[in-house]
């Protein structure tokens, strides 16, 4: 019997390297990396088209570990590589892989001129306010207080906020994922796939070594109901593990607060709704954080704009020079000519 | 007003040149860029061979008027072939009393200067530091003198077209131009169809320095000049046959790259942050995105060649360029594309340095910092370009080494030759050879590191073929699996082997020739980059004299050809000129322990062929 070979389906097994995955053992990145499988298994990407390029950090290891292309290069200019790559072929499916050191500090430069110049591509910052591969000094992220081996006294340096730099930089797509969220990292890493553009990610990652549980008041299970809202467009801002608060526009203002329906009167009709195309809302909800607010996860933004590789009427597909000899002669020609 | 009457008067007959140097120098508003490269354009119609050096202020507009605001234009023409941009210019012109003291050191004695008195007012005196006006006492005795109210003349002859004032001035340097294009017999209607073109909109701009030009033309052809000077002539040269244009480094450069890419059946992707005098590359290949070049503005330095790598990466033909100072934040990217084994190009355009330097002065110190300017043992591929023209042939060259051995390759350039014009023999594009196809294909026994027996080069698997999947990066590789590794053995044999690799390429260069004189002998001047023309002419000048004096001049700095040790082994002497306090000596020195000596100068201006001629017969005097 020879039945026609059905297009083999992959398994997030088949996404994975043979390569030994060598991060500490309750690293958050192992999370994030089954996390990244599972969401290639289920958008079955082809992996001959798919690039990870990442930077320098614990988080840039990442390409190694997928059987995908992959280029780990040097520190905070992965966005530059990517670019590259993508005027150089378009069709290339890219992820880029950053850490909050290598995204912010190092890189905040290219950070902020990748997402305002807009390629359609996947970028995910690990963010777990310290840096991991240089063993433990605060990052820009990390709060003021932070102490560590170049802060022995508290760090003083203000942080930045990944989601809200984001925003500024003019990006039009920003999310936010938990690391061991199984079950909306693969949702949100596929609603970034699908965006058609630069789609910033920052996922909050658990260093187990030099940041234990720096996240863990919003991400313990016990209370991660009443400290997260999981934003959805055209859904109610609420949450709670009685799914009793919201988020109210405060009347007169350009605030929000937290509400809880049945006290003082506020019900459901209080609520704001999600709507992930305003750029104002999404700066709210970016801006929110503990103790006050729950820290907003999800879609926060998607307002797409046409990417950048469009805007290059030349940007063929790989296949070469697209130039012929004639062209070039008409060229070298081209102005005052004479003949001796 | 006094405007000599239009009535020709019989001319002298025209005395023969050989050869003639004319400098015009203004104030930074004045032209002077355009009047030059349209003298230049008219001189290559006429048949003669010709160099250019422009010169001018780092300064967008420096204060009217200033001895610092003062912009430079110096055209070498002549019958015979020219190799320099000349020593002391035999014509001076001077828009200005600024204009005149800077340039007056230069002048040859005898030499005819002309100057607009108009422009000669006491605060012009006092802005250019003249306590007297020079043109009234006898301080400028040693030159022959040609003082006319050019601003008056413009102005007379541009009154029927209705600009203002300020705009009718504007058209002077036409005017100085049509009475030096009188001066050489030169024809004034390329230049008279090139304002028709720039002033497509304003028509009446087109004409009056169109008139503008005809008057200056017709003053040298009615007015009475004193005896002493008459018209010239400089008869064509003798020149190869074929279809010329003129070039300046920065096209001939862009040019290269792009049929270097298309010689390799690539995409050029050219990445680049703008810095003087590096930025006209990207200028130009800008406009040339029709020929399937992507160009690509980044945000900083270092931005410009990662996208370049890239590009590589993904199977394009990434390039970069920039001048010592963005070649500085660059390194740790080569070193990546060294590690990698990317192909990339990486041009220098060389500006005075250290730091900020001098910008828009010409300098060859960054001969270090490309053979040696990274962490790590990081050998790299080094070329440098000898004139406009060669900048060509460097840049197709470029692109087939670095494709074919899979390696950054740098491409050092310099403000001189970046600028400076000289007519070219345009090739034909159909009669070049490609390269090999370089991407491979071959998934048995792939890995990201397996070498091609030859050249030691590792594949270029650009992603989108199954089966090649593969990771890179800058960490340490095992030789034999291409994956991360730290073992001690193996980075001795991956850095043996980077080093062997780019020693490789010496096979595939052609042995270094000797440009003029004998294969040995008593003294061997030896040369890179820009000098060349000074070299070789002094060299010329030498042998003429009966000295027993060779020109060597290296376009390979890394690796350098393998002959090169054996043939400075049989000159008694070695001298090596740079514009720098003496890189490549260094280099020669410590590879071949050969007692090199100096000859070097860093002030920014171009080496004149005497001081080259001076210091080869001290040396031969010891």
């Amino acid at each position: 019997m020879s039945a026609p070979k059905l297009p083999e389906t992959l398994t997030a097994k088949d996404y994975a390297s043979d390569q030994d995955v060598r991060w500490c053992p309750g690293c958050g990145d192992y999370a994030i990396l089954k996390g990244v499988l599972k969401t290639l298994a289920d958008l079955q990407v082809p992996r001959e088209k798919t690039v990870f390029i990442s930077g320098i950090g614990c988080a840039a290891r990442f390409p190694y570990y997928v059987s995908t292309y992959g280029f780990h290069t040097i520190h905070g200019r992965a966005p530059t590589i990517a670019t590259g790559a993508k005027l150089a072929n378009p069709e290339l499916d890219i992820w880029v892989v950053s850490g909050d050191g290598d995204a912010l500090s190092i890189g905040g430069n290219h950070m902020l001129h990748i997402l305002r110049r807009n390629p359609n591509m996947q970028i995910l910052l690990f963010n777990n306010q310290i840096y991991g591969l240089t063993k433990g000094q605060y990052s820009p992220t990390s709060k003021v207080g932070t102490r560590s081996p170049s802060t022995p006294r508290g760090s003083v340096d203000s942080p930045v906020s990944a989601a809200q730099f984001a925003l500024g930089a003019n990006a039009r797509f920003v999310a936010r994922a938990i690391d061991t969220d199984q079950k909306h990292l693969p949702e949100t890493l596929k609603r970034a796939h699908t965006h058609d553009g630069a789609s910033f990610v920052e996922i909050f990652q658990n260093c187990i070594v030099y940041n234990d549980g720096v996240f863990s008041a919003f991400t313990e299970r016990a209370h991660a109901a009443d400290t997260q809202i999981h934003v959805e467009h055209g859904k109610p801002l609420i949450f709670g593990a009685d799914r009793d608060k919201g988020l109210r526009l405060v009347p007169g203002t350009l605030d929000v607060e937290v509400v809880t329906i049945g006290d003082n009167g506020f019900t459901e009709k209080d609520v704001m709704f999600h709507d992930e195309t305003n750029h104002w809302l999404a700066a709210l909800l970016a801006a929110m954080e503990p103790p006050n607010f729950p820290v907003a996860v999800g879609v926060l933004y998607c307002d797409p704009a046409t990417p950048y590789e469009a805007n290059f009427p030349q940007n063929t597909p790989l296949g070469g020079s697209v130039t012929s000899n004639d062209d070039l002669n008409g060229m070298l020609r081209s102005g005052h000519t004479w003949t001796v | 007003m006094n405007v000599a009457p239009a009535v020709p008067r019989p001319q002298a007959p025209r005395e023969e040149l050989e050869s003639v140097t004319v400098r015009f120098a203004g104030d930074s508003g004045d032209g002077m860029q355009l009047t030059g490269s349209q003298f230049t354009l008219a001189t290559a119609l006429a048949g003669n061979d010709l160099a250019t050096f422009p010169d001018f202020p780092a300064e967008i507009r420096a204060p009217a008027g200033t001895t610092y605001g003062v912009s430079a234009f110096q055209v070498n023409f002549g019958a015979r072939e020219i190799r320099t941009s000349g020593d002391a210019p035999d014509v001076l012109v001077a828009m200005n009393p600024a204009a005149l003291k800077v340039n007056l050191d230069d002048m040859c004695t005898g030499g005819l200067i002309f100057v607009d008195t108009g422009a000669f007012t006491k605060r012009n005196l006092q802005k250019a530091t003249f306590d007297d006006n020079p043109l009234e006492d006898s301080s400028l005795a040693k030159f022959r003198i040609m003082p006319i109210d050019m601003s008056a003349q413009t102005l007379g002859a541009v009154k029927p077209y209705g600009l203002s004032n300020k705009e009718a001035l504007r058209c002077k340097n036409m005017w100085a131009l049509g009475l030096v294009y009188w001066l050489y017999d030169r024809d004034i209607r390329p230049s008279a169809d090139w304002l028709r073109q720039k002033f497509a909109a304003r028509p009446e701009l087109a004409d009056a320095n169109i008139a503008a030009m005809k008057a200056g033309h017709a003053f040298g052809e009615t007015a009475e000049m004193p005896g002493e000077i008459s018209a010239y002539t400089v008869p064509p040269a003798k020149i190869e046959p074929g279809e010329y244009r003129a070039v300046t480094g920065t096209e001939a450069l862009a040019w290269g790259l792009v049929v270097g890419a298309h010689l390799a059946d690539l995409k050029l992707v050219f990445c680049s942050y703008p810095i003087t005098p590096a930025s006209a590359v990207l200028h130009t290949l800008a406009n040339l995105r029709q020929h399937g070049v992507v160009t690509f503005q980044a945000e900083d330095e270092i931005a410009a060649v990662g996208a370049a790598i890239g590009a590589s990466f993904a199977g394009s033909i990434g390039v970069t360029s920039s001048s010592g100072p963005g070649i500085a934040l660059k390194g740790e990217a080569i070193g990546l594309a060294i590690a990698t084994e990317l192909p990339l190009v990486v041009i220098n355009s060389q500006r005075a340095g250290p730091s900020t330097g001098m910008p828009t002065k010409t300098e060859q110190s960054d001969l270090y910092q490309a053979v040696y300017g990274r962490n790590g043992d990081s050998p790299m591929s080094v070329m440098a370009a000898r004139s406009p023209g060669d900048c060509f042939e460097v840049a197709v060259e470029a692109v087939r080494l670095s494709t074919k051995h899979m390696t950054p390759v740098m491409l050092l350039s310099d403000g001189y030759i970046a600028n400076a014009a000289e007519p070219w023999r345009i090739p034909d594009v159909t009669g070049l050879r490609r390269f090999d196809r370089m991407f491979h294909k071959e998934i048995e026994g792939f890995h990201p590191f397996i070498r091609h027996p030859e050249t030691l080069a590792r594949p270029w698997a650009p992603p989108g073929v199954p089966g090649l999947e593969h990771r890179i990066g800058g960490l340490e590789r095992d030789y034999d699996s291409g994956d991360v590794s730290y073992d001690p053995a193996n980075h001795q044999r991956m850095t043996d082997v980077r080093a062997a690799k780019v020693e490789l390429i010496g096979r595939d260069i052609p042995p270094q020739n000797v440009e003029l004189g004998s294969d040995s002998g008593r003294l061997a001047i030896v040369g890179w980059g820009s000098t060349f023309g000074s070299i070789n002419r002094a060299v010329e000048n030498l042998i003429d004299a009966g000295l027993e004096v060779a020109h060597i001049h290296l376009r390979h700095i890394w690796p350098l050809p393998p002959n090169l040790h054996t043939l400075l082994d049989s000159y008694d002497k070695v001298l090596v000129p740079e514009m720098n306090s003496g890189q490549l000596r260094t280099v020669l020195r410590a590879e071949y322990l050969v007692p090199a000596h100096g000859l070097n100068k860093v002030t920014g201006q171009p080496f004149r062929i005497s001081e080259i001629e001076e210091a080869a017969r001290r040396l031969l005097e010891d």
